[in-house]
């Protein structure tokens, strides 16, 4: 173990010496060897990061205090540079690396580019915003964007052309200095009309260089995820690498909670406390008496992780099917198997584990038939709005949710589901499982004693074979990690027809 | 006079001699090879056709101006598109690596579809087009060439008739052909202002302070407004229509205007009493820009963003016929822009009998002629040659 050794060592240690600008645009890849526990590490922390800054951004204001706060005290949390005037090789030595780390990791299909950049460009301009004006110009210097200011008389010249054109940003006089930069550069400004422009130049006051620099980030981030997917014979050995170590965390395998929920109970229990997934599933499985194979393995699961055992399943599915079209006999043979596959009575004796938010909305999309997936994430906008309406959403919560589910965040509309449902402002937790949300809402509805919540330490699920742990006490940690693996898990999806 | 002559399913017997004796063979390939400064920058240009039947090929590619001559001529396609310039060539896509097949570069290009108006004219609809209404494609061309040009620098723009109801414009700078999606995206934005579709009654809305491309764009519709709006689209003259304008109108005042308007017909004096509405509202807060909002609304030019955005984006070429219309797509001349009449552009049928009507005797006349129908097709050609010429002369010069 070399964890002791490696904090004392300070400056002077080679690997940090290249670390003396606060902020980087990420242009050379590391070029040092680090440990396998390091590697890991760093990733699971940058991606634990980034998920605080995309929850952040979607429910607090992104230039307000709130958020400035939230992302500085996460950086701190997570040993990386969040006070730029600071000499912190370490930590930006760690920003560095982890970046790289994750870019292979995230370069791999066009949504998971989306999310990476979307977030390390917010990530950025908090930063960037952080530094000093001295800083700032040192930054743009050194990164070659040499941007020219126009002179007094040009100023005069237009000065009502830049009055009007600038004022939708605020603080904006004469006084300071105006950039004139390519269009091309700042199209984010160009877009939206809130610059002059004059023969293919935008003329930039100086409070929104910003966005020029953003922009310049963002194309590069972009370009080099592009190329990145080229060596993705390594990023697959990078990944393997993070995906081997075990899965730490509530793996909601239900083993606690056997026998303690009644068949009876879970029509009244689908109105209440499931998820719109499971709900939906469940809705199907009674109105049809069938479900198929997806849609049985997403629902079966996630009742075994509520606590059913496996006695109580078959009478379930069997009592069901029976009504359809399957009779006693057709049932024991060829769907009686499948349910106990899933409680690890056959087969290779895997005792799989309920799918997590993540599985369920990246892999095997529903097609015609089925009733599986995120209601989020695969449902038609339109019939998702009927279904909230048929279960008593109101109107304004319905546009909430679909505003979330407009910008790909399933979750967070899940979560704003539950928060409608149960009548609650603020979830108190961030939904990243279907037997958590069920869970949460016992809780939250008084059923503290007989859905007892998992302890913190970990559990190994039984599919992997163990590995040391490092980040075993964090259970957010470990969800990210999911996140990750899951992901990875999964990328033999429609996800990798991408074109650039 | 022409178009009554002109009969689809006469396309086939006439392509075949379009193709052989008029189409400009030689400065479309020159256009398009852009000086031969890049290498194989015709050669990985992607072309579509359409064929009869409907039948739809993409990606094909030429390796010199005989083989494409020689592919159409045998082709005969009823529609051809020009696509972007790709990693290699089009038509051996299948057999690169998936990925690496991509489109690299393609002229920025805007498509102006009358039916887009469909909401703000009462003189036709849909596919129709007349004289008064195609003023609103002149407005739409006056705006967009001075925005492209003074705001952001383009040179070296084609404004082509599309054949039937609408206008489209090549911008062919080397800056323009580089441009990436989200920038072309951006640029289409830039040039947006009419948003909202049928559920939006108003379509403009203006803040203070007035952008100066917005107060640009408002001058050139104010040339027009008066005859165009007022006098030929008759705006404030029939009750719907003049109830139409008035729904743009903050409700205070649009009470006031209706009295207003029940003792003055004249459509011209009706919109100076909304002009001074407008004016008098100036101490409140939002209410200021109604006036210029109408002019906006009724006249400002729509864009199709999704045929700017895409670097892929395959578009209708220059020369190419109009199945539907037989016009050929003719290139605009913009000093003679307000002449331009649409239904005086040439049909297929038109030419190719112009062709016929020549006497043996005068077949040396006849090839002169063919020279000059080519020549006057020319003149838009040499400006984007012109771009390409000049960059082999800076080569030359060292």
């Amino acid at each position: 173990m070399q964890f002791a050794s490696r904090k004392k060592k300070l400056v002077s240690n080679p690997k940090t010496e290249l670390y003396t600008e606060p902020l980087q645009f990420y242009g050379q890849p590391p070029l040092e060897n680090i440990s396998l526990s390091e590697f890991e590490a760093f990733a699971v922390d940058r991606l634990r990061l980034l998920k605080t800054v995309e929850n952040s951004g979607v429910s607090m204001v992104k230039r307000g205090d709130d958020y400035k706060k939230k992302l500085e005290s996460e950086l701190k949390a997570l040993d990386f540079p969040y006070r730029e005037d600071v000499e912190e090789p370490e930590k930006r030595r760690k920003d560095h690396i982890s970046h790289f780390i994750l870019r292979l990791a995230y370069c791999q299909t066009e949504d998971l580019r989306r999310w990476f950049i979307q977030q390390e460009v917010d990530l950025f301009r908090h930063r960037f915003k952080g530094l000093s004006p001295k800083q700032k110009l040192e930054f743009l210097h050194k990164n070659n964007l040499q941007y020219n200011t126009i002179s007094g008389e040009e100023k005069e010249q237009l000065k009502n052309e830049l009055l009007n054109s600038s004022h939708g940003v605020s603080g904006v006089s004469l006084e300071h200095d105006f950039y004139k930069v390519p269009f091309q550069d700042a199209l984010d400004l160009v877009r939206t009309r809130k610059v002059y422009l004059k023969e293919g130049y935008a003329y930039i006051p100086q409070s929104e260089i910003v966005a020029i620099v953003l922009n310049d980030f963002r194309t590069r981030l972009s370009k080099a995820l592009a190329v990145s997917i080229h060596v993705c014979f390594l990023s697959d050995v990078l990944l393997f690498l993070i995906c081997s170590h075990s899965y730490f965390g509530q793996d909601y395998s239900g083993q606690k909670n056997v026998g303690k929920i009644s068949l009876e109970q879970i029509d009244s229990l689908a109105g209440k406390s499931f998820p719109l997934c499971m709900r939906q599933l469940h809705k199907a499985l009674r109105e049809n008496h069938h479900l198929r194979y997806g849609g049985r393995m997403q629902y079966g699961l996630f009742l075994k992780g509520i606590g059913l055992s496996l006695e109580q399943a078959l009478q379930f599915w069997k009592m069901e099917f029976i009504q359809g079209k399957v009779d006693a006999d057709k049932f024991d043979k060829a769907f009686a198997y499948n349910i106990r596959h899933m409680f690890g009575k056959e087969g290779k004796r895997a005792d799989y584990t309920p799918y997590s938010c993540m599985k369920v909305i990246l892999s095997n999309p529903p097609s015609q038939g089925d009733y599986h997936g995120c209601p989020f994430r695969h449902s038609d906008p339109e019939l998702l709005k009927q279904k909230l309406q048929f279960y008593k959403v109101s109107p304004s919560g319905v546009n909430q949710i679909l505003e979330l589910v407009k910008g790909m965040h399933y979750q967070l509309a899940c979560q704003k589901y539950f928060e409608l449902t149960h009548n609650v402002e603020d979830s108190a937790f961030s939904l990243s499982h279907p037997n958590q949300y069920f869970i949460e809402s016992q809780k939250l509805l008084g059923g503290g004693k007989d859905v007892k919540r998992e302890t913190e330490t970990p559990q190994r699920s039984q599919e992997n074979s163990a590995a040391k742990g490092p980040a075993a006490a964090r259970e957010p940690a470990a969800v990210e990690s999911q996140h990750l693996a899951e992901m990875t898990a999964n990328l033999e999806t429609d996800f990798l027809k991408t074109d650039f | 006079m022409s178009s009554s002559d002109y009969d689809p399913a006469c396309l086939p017997d006439l392509l075949p001699l379009y193709y052989r004796r008029l189409f400009p063979f030689a400065q479309y390939y020159r256009w398009l090879s852009y000086g031969g400064v890049q290498k194989s920058y015709f050669q990985n240009r992607e072309f579509s056709f359409t064929l009869k039947d409907d039948i739809y090929v993409r990606y094909q590619s030429f390796s010199t101006q005989n083989e494409l001559e020689k592919e159409m001529q045998k082709m005969n396609p009823y529609k051809i598109d020009i696509g972007a310039v790709y990693s290699h060539r089009p038509n051996q896509h299948n057999t690169v690596k998936s990925g690496s097949f991509q489109a690299l570069e393609k002229e920025l290009v805007f498509d102006i579809d009358m039916t887009d108006y469909d909401d703000v004219r009462s003189c036709c609809s849909a596919a129709d087009i007349c004289s008064k209404c195609w003023t609103l494609m002149t407005i739409a061309i006056r705006i967009l060439n001075r925005a492209l040009r003074d705001d952001f620098g383009f040179q070296h723009l084609l404004w082509v008739y599309s054949g039937r109801r609408g206008v489209h414009c090549w911008v062919c700078d080397e800056a323009a052909r580089k441009l990436s999606a989200a920038a072309r995206s951006a640029v289409a934005e830039y040039l947006s202002l009419v948003k909202g579709g049928e559920e939006n009654v108003k379509k403009i809305v203006l803040t203070d302070p007035i952008h100066p491309f917005i107060g640009e764009s408002l001058s050139v519709v104010e040339d027009y407004f008066t005859r165009y709006a007022l006098q030929e689209q008759d705006i404030l003259g029939r009750r719907e229509s003049v109830d139409k304008v008035l729904a743009l109108v903050p409700e205070d005042v649009r009470r006031e205007l209706q009295q207003f308007f029940q003792n003055e017909r004249n459509p011209e004096k009706r919109w100076k009493l909304i002009k001074d509405q407008a004016r008098a509202k100036q101490t409140t807060a939002k209410k200021r820009h109604f006036d210029k909002e109408i002019m906006l609304q009724y006249c400002y030019p729509r864009l199709d963003i999704n045929v700017s955005k895409g670097v892929n984006h395959l578009l209708k070429s220059p020369f190419s016929v109009h199945p539907k219309t037989g016009r050929i797509s003719v290139p605009i001349d913009l000093k003679d822009l307000d002449k331009f009449d649409p239904f005086a552009v040439p049909t297929i049928s038109l030419i190719c009998e112009e062709l016929d009507r020549l006497k043996p005797e005068e077949e040396q006349t006849k090839s002169e002629d063919s020279k000059e129908k080519e020549n006057e097709k020319d003149t838009a050609e040499k400006r984007k040659n012109r771009e390409g010429s000049c960059r082999n002369h800076k080569l030359l010069k060292g």
